[in-house]
């Protein structure tokens, strides 16, 4: 039933990232068995799975959290070997984690400047009033709406949390934006606005973003294309244009009733 | 692309829900308010204690007072940037009688400004041990720094066998650290305030924050977590270091049984009542000061009046619950308006 993966043209230059062939073991579990996936400029890939298909498993991948077994990573066309976080991030690749990496305790500026803080050179002291403007600036070019940058990010609510959490990924120049599960938990409206966010840097087209999703209908609602992983390979790969909801839920299904038959 | 209000509406009714949430207008009330109630509790139990005895606000008394204040605020200090990293260091006051012996020992062969960095350098090196366990060996760090609290406490007698040794004294260097009236507390004003700074208006003091109010989500935003609670732990015990030796040279004496769990535990108290949560994220120093400044005077004012130290320590006792209650209470406020 799983289609084969479509072969693109490898018009290298047009894409953001290439993973080929990607395998990552642990001890005798193979968690990716060969991934293959490609991320245009500018595009919004959805990639869907259900648990224990290997997702967070190929996000920690691609983020250089993890190091593949097998397979090639490549950046703007370029071959790439990431080592760490920290280099996978030097690349343009930023990770918005479900837990947001937020401090709960700290201001709306202080996060969004977390670990890249602006100090009033030579002497090593916070430059909080720059912060803070560029932070309003920030916010008010996402449009999105906090009451106050000067709020502890513990009292916001979950949608304005994960807009301060992509907001902080994108202005440290992020071209590649990687976003776990950015609507888990959250009601209708707070979605929406997040939806409406990914929208708006879709539309801008500065950076490429692979969105992580459980819910079938926001992927369609945003995402160009569609991606689905099953058993550690990318089984399904189609413009969204071109599948359905009901298409992607009946693959799952299937798949889900195979497993019980053969036990 | 125009200005366009993402989810306009979903912003507005979120904030509307928010502004009105009357929990976490007044636990930022109190949180703003702690240093400012706590300089007024100190205020109030000054005046109480003058008007009860005209010589509490004596000059002697006064600076018996910064005398009974400065070690324990300087302690407390550094206590309060490990408090909030989310650890502890219960050796601090052992650190404090440390120091002096090593500095003693050091001078016996070395120039006095030399020994004194020697002693300061010690308890650096304790506090690194107590880092490292804590951090790299995952041991708790109220175990690690139990473990050291006993072994400094052997180590102090061991070193003078058991006999306090005498101080330093008579040069420009031993006026200056502790010697001349009103130098300890002189210090302990430099030192509060430049802590003050460092944990508000530096990168240290930031990480600090957000080691302690979540280790996962620094450390995943490149926040070097290990290194600012290492760093920490060797500050507050080098911080428990200078304190000692300013005592032991005002004293003019070195005791190997100085320091230990009393004042450590009074350097606590004051960092608890000037508004400091033990499970991390949140304090100040400011506050810690405050809290150190009343305990001084509720113990001075006390003796004074002629009651027992034992009716203080009830005192003590009760005013540690409360502040402590209204931590917790706080923090479920600021919980409930997280949700």
């Amino acid at each position: 039933m799983a289609q084969a993966p479509q072969d693109n043209s490898k018009s290298e230059a047009l894409e953001a990232l290439r993973a080929e062939g990607i395998v990552k073991r642990f001890g005798a579990l193979t968690a990716l068995s060969g991934v293959d996936l490609h991320l245009r400029k500018g595009e919004v890939l959805g990639l869907i799975g259900d648990n224990g298909a290997g997702k967070s498993t190929l996000i920690k991948t691609i983020t250089g959290f993890h190091r593949p077994d097998a397979g090639q990573m490549y950046v703007d066309g370029e071959p790439v070997t990431l080592r760490s976080v920290a280099q996978a991030r030097t690349l343009g690749i930023e990770t918005v984690f479900q837990d947001l990496a937020l401090i709960s305790e700290l201001s709306v500026y202080h996060n969004m400047f977390l670990n890249s803080e602006l100090t009033l050179k030579p002497f090593p002291l916070l430059n909080n009033r720059k912060m803070k403007e560029r932070t309003k600036q920030y916010i008010d070019d996402m449009g999105v709406n906090i009451p106050s940058i000067d709020t502890q990010v513990g009292r916001l609510s979950g949608g304005q949390r994960q807009a301060i959490a992509v907001a902080r990924s994108v202005y440290s120049n992020a071209k590649i934006l990687l976003l776990d599960e950015p609507l888990a938990a959250m009601g209708a409206k707070e979605g929406a606005m997040i939806l409406d966010l990914i929208q708006k840097l879709k539309n801008e087209g500065q950076v490429s973003i692979i969105l992580i999703a459980h819910n079938y209908s926001h992927v369609f609602e945003v995402c160009d294309r569609v991606n689905l992983l099953q058993h550690g390979r990318i089984s399904y790969d189609k413009p969204t244009s071109e599948s359905s909801v009901e298409e992607l839920t009946e693959l799952v299904v299937a798949e889900y009733r195979k497993a019980r038959t053969t036990g | 692309m125009a200005k366009q209000a993402v989810g306009g509406d979903v912003g507005a009714s979120e904030s509307a829900r928010s502004s009105p949430g009357l929990g976490s207008r007044i636990s930022e009330l109190l949180l703003r308010q702690r240093e400012a109630s706590i300089f007024f509790v100190a205020i109030a139990l000054a005046v109480y204690f003058q008007s009860a005895n005209s010589a509490f606000l004596s000059s002697g008394n006064i600076r018996s007072l910064s005398e009974f204040t400065y070690a324990t605020a300087i302690i407390s200090a550094g206590l309060v940037m490990l408090l909030i990293c989310g650890e502890i260091d219960l050796s601090v006051g052992q650190a404090y009688g440390f120091a002096p012996i090593a500095m003693y020992l050091a001078d016996q062969t070395l120039v006095l400004p030399v020994a004194i960095i020697v002693g300061l350098l010690a308890t650096a090196v304790i506090g690194l041990i107590n880092g490292v366990a804590t951090v790299y060996l995952r041991v708790p760090s109220f175990i690690a720094t139990l473990g050291m609290f006993f072994f400094l406490g052997g180590v102090n007698v061991i070193l003078t066998d058991g006999f306090p040794k005498t101080a330093p004294s008579g040069s420009f260097l031993t006026e200056i650290l502790g010697g001349a009236d009103w130098s300890g507390i002189a210090w302990c004003l430099v030192i509060v305030l430049s802590m003050h700074i460092l944990l508000n208006r530096t990168r240290w003091g930031l990480h600090t924050f957000a080691t302690g109010g979540n280790p996962v989500g620094a450390s995943e935003a490149g926040v070097r977590t290990a290194k600012i609670k290492v760093g920490n732990f060797m500050l507050c015990s080098a911080l428990g270091g200078f304190a000692g030796i300013l005592d032991a040279l005002r004293i003019g004496s070195i005791d190997p049984l100085a320091g230990g769990a009393n004042i450590m535990f009074f350097a606590v108290s004051a960092a608890v009542i000037g508004g400091t949560a033990l499970a991390g994220g949140t304090g100040t120093v400011i506050g810690a000061f405050l809290g150190t400044v009343v305990l001084s005077i509720m113990q001075n004012g006390f003796s004074l009046q002629g009651v027992s130290a034992y009716t203080f320590n009830v005192i003590l006792g009760i005013a540690i619950l409360t502040a402590m209650t209204l931590n917790v209470y706080v923090g479920s406020l600021r919980r409930s308006g997280k949700a």
